[in-house]
């Protein structure tokens, strides 16, 4: 049985950039518990020898040549932004 | 000629080619039956337009003698396809007027083959559920109704479900990353197909976990599957694991006869405490295929019990990488922040309120399993499982085995509303019989079978070998054939 307890809920909160109230973290930390309980019964499961599947069908990557193919497309680029100036992603000031 | 929103594909295929019915009229028929259907709320972004152009450009492709089989039907698209100038948004607020300046590669190849798009279909926020009731725009509801309890079409393609089995289109695209196609078709009555991971392009499909996704057709019957997907696969240069395969006529190779096929039934997917109605129609399913002159052979896919942890591991892994990308900067919703704030805080807020709350579980459960010190136990653990469930089928395979038969799901439609309660893995348990087939990258394929006691569908599903669609639509014809199921919920919406 798995325990999360609050300070790791807000770690893996904040590790995946999403703001959860404070009073949310006992609520959050229990399902996380709950969902990493029922993940152990992985433990059950001889896994020595085993490789990591790394690709579900057995292939290789294609290959191309490494040239532009594409491009000059800055107004679609940015049509869907919440803020585009001058030709850019605007975003609050990142370095003080 | 009424009702022309009930033919089947092939019905409405020969119709036009023999000039017995416009794409316009089929069409016509379509958005009126969608205008009529507000209550289950399938259709969420209607596209009247751009139908009535398309079908009017497949009359004319049709008249010109220049039709593939696709040309001309009105079709649902799932909201996880982008499509070019109409809202995709993944039924997540996140991507809130987000109007794609691309076509996904499989909905761009419907459309050049001629099939007309009605509109954009409800399904659960980024794909993760199984009851369509994590979508922005609210939940479907099925057509099929237990007296006044109203239910669940399933999930995560539950719109594309509810369209297909209310005749508001004529099929729909899904997508399946555990089952979202097989369950909702299952709860539905229809037919529903994933193909081998590889086969259809990944490429402007909204992503969850992509070493799991793979788009499908959901359709009224076997042949309609058949039809369409052979219309969404083949080699796409723009996504590197979709394969470059030639795609076989899956149609012909319909011909009725399983004789010598070889049919495993897993003795791990008996589980305690199972549905008796459902494994009497497993075993109904199995006489059946028997009956046709398939052998029935008992077999074992020992890791079985250990795909649904794997799945919940790997899954919300890749979902918390590819859903990193939704940081309110370059497309959707972006939070009005506060005075001071600054990028973390933009980043947090817009995710906070962008993100439904199954899809913050998940994309948190995910980065936990990949944070230092716990990718090991868990993500290289799940990987590694992944691999031993993989082998089982290519054993089972390696035996002899043609094909795989299981029950779809562990129970009929449930109440929309009915698990709200439960803790998140009750839900996941509802994948327990399709998420084995995502894991291992194999076909399946989901056909109604028979109603339970309540007066409700029910799905038997087909596992097939990788890369042979062609024969798993030939044996899960046999079975549509021999079940007879022709039942169509009333109309009470």
């Amino acid at each position: 049985m798995s325990e999360i307890d609050l300070d790791t809920a807000r770690k893996v909160a904040h590790l995946a950039r999403i703001a959860v109230p404070d009073e949310n973290l006992p609520a959050l930390a229990q399902e996380l518990s709950q969902m990493l309980t029922f993940m152990e019964q992985l433990n059950e499961v001889d896994v020595e020898g085993v490789e990591p599947m790394t690709s579900v069908t057995p292939m290789r990557l294609k290959r191309r040549l490494d040239g532009v193919t594409d491009g000059d497309m800055q107004a679609k680029i940015l049509s869907n932004a919440p803020d585009a100036r001058e030709g850019f992603f605007a975003v609050p000031k990142v370095v003080e | 000629m009424s009702d022309l929103n009930k033919l089947t594909i092939a019905e409405a295929r020969d119709l036009l080619r023999a000039g017995d019915v416009t794409s316009v009229a089929l069409t016509e028929a379509c958005l009126a039956a969608i205008e009529g259907a507000g209550k289950l709320n399938a259709f969420v972004h209607h596209t009247p337009d751009i139908a009535l152009e398309r079908s009017k450009a497949a009359d004319a492709r049709i008249e010109a003698g220049d039709a593939p089989a696709m040309c001309g039907i009105p079709v649902g698209i799932k909201d996880l396809f982008c499509t070019v100038g109409v809202p995709s948004q993944a039924a997540s607020r996140i991507l809130e007027g987000f109007k794609p300046e691309y076509e996904s590669t499989v909905s761009a190849q419907l459309r050049d083959s001629g099939a007309v798009m009605l509109g954009k279909l409800n399904m659960d926020e980024f794909a993760m559920g199984s009851s369509n009731e994590s979508s922005v725009y609210g939940n479907a509801v099925n057509p099929w109704k237990d007296g006044a309890r109203e239910l669940t079409p399933g999930g995560s393609s539950g719109g594309s479900a509810a369209a297909v089995a209310a005749d508001l289109c004529l099929a729909a695209t899904g997508t399946d990353t555990g089952g979202s196609i097989r369950q909702p078709a299952a709860f539905t009555g229809t037919v529903g197909i994933k193909p081998t991971y590889g086969r259809c392009s990944r490429w402007g499909i909204v992503a969850f976990a992509s070493s799991l996704d793979q788009a499908g057709p959901m359709t009224k019957t076997v042949r309609d599957a058949a039809i369409m997907l052979e219309a969404m696969c083949g080699h796409d240069p723009k996504d590197s694991t979709s394969a470059d395969l030639p795609v076989p006529d899956f149609e012909s190779m319909l011909t009725g006869d399983i004789r010598g096929q070889k049919i495993g039934i897993p003795r791990e997917y008996r589980m305690d405490g199972m549905n008796a109605e459902i494994v009497a129609l497993w075993d109904k399913g199995a006489e059946m295929l028997r009956d046709a002159g398939a052998e029935i052979v008992d077999i074992s896919l020992p890791h079985t019990k250990y795909a649904l942890p794997a799945y919940y591991v790997i899954a919300p892994a890749e979902a918390s990488s590819n859903l990193a990308r939704y940081d309110g900067v370059r497309y959707g919703h972006r939070a009005k922040l506060g005075p001071g704030d600054g990028i973390t805080q933009l980043y947090e807020k817009t995710r906070a309120e962008g993100f439904g709350p199954e899809v913050q579980r998940r994309v948190m459960i995910g980065t936990y399993v990949l944070s230092a010190g716990f990718y090991d136990a868990y993500y290289n653990r799940a990987r590694k499982v992944r691999t031993l469930i993989k082998r089982d089928f290519e054993q089972a395979f390696a035996a002899g085995i043609d094909a795989i038969l299981t029950p779809a799901t562990p129970s009929s439609a449930f109440g929309l509303g009915e698990m709200a309660e439960a803790d998140p893995v009750q839900m996941y348990l509802n994948d327990v019989f399709t998420v084995t087939v995502n894991l291992a990258g194999l076909p399946g394929i989901s056909v109604p079978a028979g109603l339970d006691a309540k007066g409700l569908p029910l799905g038997l599903q087909l596992i097939g070998r990788p890369w042979e669609e062609g024969a798993l639509l030939r044996t899960a014809h046999v079975l549509e054939s021999a079940t007879g199921f022709v039942s169509k919920p009333s109309k009470w919406w």
